[in-house]
């Protein structure tokens, strides 16, 4: 399988394996979409790490599984964009928004727990 | 013998009066090798020049260089003297002796020589200044040798800094755990705004940086390309989930920037580096992550 | 380089080994990485263009040299009905942002230096792009040109 969907407590991890067909994108979002309706989710990861292509239609999907979190009151964050796949995004001018991104899984986990416990502004 | 007769015994004898007198120069500097080299040491220790090398360097360079520079009085020929000055530049070029100090140091030489000659030859006026005119060309020429082979070296590596320091070296620099500074310096044309994207989004990756502070206080303008190229690193950062700080801003890139029209939204400005680093502080206390693309108050956008 | 590389586009599978195969022959002819990435992600877009609007097409990359500067064509063809609503004068501003219809082709012009669209009811839709590399410090010095 391409994408393999994981739970890890409240959170939904989704890891990409390899290069995804349109329809494989499609069939990701859709599951994600499903669970976060069906189970308490309170937070979505999607590990790209193993992109080297992100085009308009998976910053596509990606942004409708986060608006269907959002709807649920679940984060998605992504993570794992290459160096190289965050340059081609930007001179695309590919908008992620309101997904947040995180260097890696570690990061991403670490910044939905923050978020859970109502994170930003702890002071400093 | 008259005025008159030593005149016409020169003219018909020149030539081999010259060689003559350059052999007993030699001689004599060779005879007297030790002496003058410790004066030579001497007063190069008393004017402070060659501060950063140590007196045992001191004294090999002085040998060494005592040896070519008589050698080079001796045949004439300055090839085997430039090779040594190419060497010698190589070697303290990079220790950061200036051009000043060796100019200094060759005139000190050609000043303790003159005045040992002088010494030597003083009961003699004639034949001191036969001497003398033997000598200064010859010394002259030393002088210029081995300072231009030394400036030449010396603007061979700062050209070769330049390259290395332009496509090799990282000016990513890493001050704390989780912060990057990007200081950048001078003239930004589009390739290097390329490569410095390249190579700070790496280092992001590489020491899993949270904030990135970049500081532009050393670019004089900016065009709208790079204007645009800056906005895109910062906004390719976040994607990396790391939110960066743009420090430095002078007025001038300020007013460009709005002139430009350029979509300063995912940035934030602080005016210089140390508030810009404080604001990399609090912002890593009170970490979760970049906030997302459009708008910094966390609401989605449409 | 072969002087051709020609990907068949039947399906949105083959959009994956388009990505592969343009990436490839960029890398090939001395792009960087993220040139590489650049191209590969225009190329899935003007793929995924073909599949949409014609269902099948093909794509081909050839090398390019011009005043010693080297580069990368791509060609994506297709017979399909054309893009609708493209106005050529009035360029991308003036395609409907249709969900799927043509929606890539505007960024998959901002990744590339050349790009040219030509679209007919009865002729179809070529697209032609080109990515010029930047040349090597060895290529510039065989130039004759020296550090300043």
């Amino acid at each position: 399988m391409s994408v393999a969907i994981l739970r890890q407590g409240e959170y939904l991890i989704a890891s990409v394996q390899s290069d995804l067909t349109d329809r494989e994108v499609v069939d990701v979002r859709d599951e994600l979409s499903r669970r976060v309706g069906a189970e308490r989710i309170r937070g979505i990861v999607i590990d790209v790490s193993v992109l080297d292509v992100i085009d308009s239609f998976v910053a596509r999907a990606l942004r409708a599984v986060a608006a269907t979190a959002a709807l649920r009151g679940a984060e998605t964050v992504v993570a794992g964009i290459r160096p190289q796949v965050a340059i081609a995004m930007v001179h695309f001018q590919l908008d992620l928004a309101p997904l947040r991104s995180a260097l890696d899984l570690d990061e991403a986990l670490a910044l939905l727990d923050a978020l859970a416990s109502g994170g930003g502004g702890h002071g400093g | 013998m008259s005025e008159g007769a030593r005149d016409t015994a020169n003219v018909a004898g020149d030539v081999q009066g010259e060689r003559q007198l350059l052999r007993e120069l030699v001689a004599y500097l060779r005879n007297r090798r030790e002496p003058l080299r410790e004066e030579w040491a001497r007063r190069i220790t008393s004017e402070e020049l060659l501060g950063v090398m140590t007196a045992e360097e001191v004294f090999d360079e002085v040998t060494a260089v005592y040896e070519n520079y008589v050698d080079a009085l001796e045949t004439g020929s300055f090839e085997a003297l430039q090779a040594y000055a190419r060497n010698l530049s190589e070697r303290i070029v990079p220790r950061g002796v200036e051009t000043d100090e060796v100019l200094g140091v060759v005139l000190l030489l050609r000043d303790v020589l003159a005045r040992a000659l002088f010494e030597e030859y003083q009961g003699n006026p004639s034949k001191l200044n036969a001497i003398l005119d033997a000598y200064e060309p010859a010394a002259n020429r030393i002088a210029v040798t081995v300072s231009v082979s030394f400036v030449q070296e010396r603007e061979r590596v700062i050209r070769q800094q330049q390259e290395s320091i332009r496509e090799l070296s990282t000016p990513v620099l890493q001050v704390r755990d989780r912060l990057l500074i990007l200081p950048i310096i001078g003239v930004l044309d589009s390739q290097r705004a390329r490569q410095l994207t390249e190579q700070l989004l790496h280092a992001i990756q590489t020491s899993r940086a949270q904030v990135v502070v970049i500081d532009v206080t050393g670019v004089a303008t900016i065009d709208v390309t790079v204007a645009n190229h800056l906005v895109q690193t910062v906004e390719a950062a976040r994607l990396m989930g790391a939110n960066a700080i743009m420090t430095g801003l002078s007025s001038e890139i300020a007013q460009t920037l709005v002139d430009l029209d350029v979509d300063l939204g995912v940035m934030r400005t602080v005016g210089d580096l140390q508030g810009g680093l404080e604001e990399a502080e609090r912002l890593i206390a009170s970490w979760p992550g970049a906030p997302p693309t459009r708008d910094a108050e966390g609401t989605p956008a449409e | 380089m072969a002087d051709e590389v020609r990907i068949p586009i039947k399906s949105g599978a083959d959009l994956v080994p388009a990505r592969a195969q343009a990436r490839g022959a960029a890398i090939e002819l001395g792009f960087t990485q993220t040139d590489a990435t650049l191209i590969a992600t225009a190329v899935s877009e003007i793929a995924r263009n073909i599949v949409v609007h014609a269902g099948r097409g093909e794509i081909r990359i050839r090398s390019i040299s011009e005043l010693g500067r080297r580069g990368l064509r791509v060609v994506a063809e297709d017979r399909g009905p054309g893009i609708p609503d493209l106005d050529a004068a009035a360029g991308f501003a003036a395609l409907a942002p249709r969900a799927g219809l043509g929606l890539g082709l505007p960024g998959a012009r901002r990744l590339m230096d050349e790009f040219e669209v030509t679209s007919a009811p009865d002729r179809g839709t070529t697209i032609t792009m080109c990515k010029w590399r930047a040349r090597s410090p060895l290529e510039r010095l065989d130039d004759g040109w020296r550090p300043g």
